[in-house]
């Protein structure tokens, strides 16, 4: 008996051809111009086929709550590495507050 | 349970399942300094793509899709063989696991010759940053040459994870062929399947951040 949780062969699956027709989505929302949403589909495409592989090929949907807190945490600290970075960089033409 | 083989739980432990647990958040806080580690990159390159959104489409319209896309395609089936190989290990199926390992290991390959050629054919058109980088629209020449150092930057960091991945898969084929992994012990290779999903979900954003940057500007570019 297998002291880990064993998926099924077809989630694994249904996964893969989830993470394909995504490919094949992100690709084809490239050569559309959608204006400023292109970013936006782009990183939202990405992000949901990097959570589908986070909770069932790396088994962070059958894990102890312990894990996701890591998986979680770690993402938090990168999000503030981009935007304090990106603030710092966006606010450097902006006159100095207060100056005499 | 199969009893035919040596208890697998470490002294320190009091269970397989504490065992396994411990294994797999280790591996986690070593994954999560991976994530900043690619982090630091990431955030070069969201700044100097905020920058120069013009130069960073016109480089990024000199990477191959079709390349990008069948190493896209042949990573993530490889992060499918590699979830099967943990499966298989679970169910104590040795030859089984060794099949999905080598499958694993195969298509990792593949997709390192086929940087190989991507990489060689930038060469050949002075794409590589340095004394002999030229681009075709010489007025953002300099720009361009920042996408493309940021673009070698990334996916040679992660070729690099590649090449290490493979190397410990090989090292990990031993005692997998020995029948060393089962239903009580398969950390290793749960281990080791984390840190190869973690390589494929970093080339998920690689993928359309460096080739699919403006490409509805120039339809067919």
């Amino acid at each position: 008996m297998s002291h880990g949780h064993v998926v099924a062969v077809r989630t694994y699956v249904a996964v893969f051809l989830a993470l394909m027709a995504l490919t094949v989505l992100t690709v084809a929302a490239a050569f559309v111009d959608l204006g400023p949403l292109n970013n936006v589909v782009m990183l939202g495409i990405a992000i949901l086929k990097a959570t589908l592989v986070v909770l069932i090929f790396m088994h962070v949907k059958y894990s102890t709550r312990l894990i996701p807190v890591v998986v979680v945490g770690s993402v938090f600290f990168l999000v503030i590495l981009f935007v304090i970075t990106m603030s710092d960089y966006l606010t450097r033409g902006w006159r100095e507050i207060g100056a005499p | 349970m199969s009893t035919s083989h040596v208890s697998a739980l470490a002294h320190q432990f009091d269970t397989l399942e504490q065992q396994k647990e411990s294994a797999t958040l280790g591996m986690w806080l070593f994954l999560a300094q991976e994530i900043l580690f690619f982090g630091g990159l990431f955030m070069a390159y969201l700044l100097y793509r905020f920058r120069d959104p013009v130069a960073f489409a016109a480089g990024s319209h000199e990477l191959d899709i079709t390349l990008g896309l069948v190493n896209t395609v042949v990573l993530i089936a490889s992060s499918l063989t590699m979830a099967l190989a943990v499966r298989s290990a679970q169910l104590s199926r040795t030859r089984q696991l060794v099949q999905w390992l080598g499958a694993t290991g195969l298509l990792g390959l593949v997709f390192l010759v086929i940087k190989y050629f991507e990489y060689s054919a930038k060469w050949h058109h002075r794409l590589v940053p340095g004394p002999y980088f030229e681009f075709p629209e010489a007025a953002i020449g300099d720009r361009a040459e920042m996408f493309f150092s940021l673009y070698f930057a990334m996916t040679g960091m992660h070729a690099l994870h590649m090449v290490v991945g493979i190397a410990l898969l090989a090292w990990l084929l031993v005692p997998a062929a020995r029948g060393k992994f089962h239903a009580d012990y398969y950390n290793p290779v749960e281990c080791f399947g984390l840190y190869w999903h973690f390589v494929d979900i970093v080339w998920i954003f690689l993928f359309p951040l460096l080739y699919l940057i403006g490409r509805h500007y120039h339809a067919g570019g």
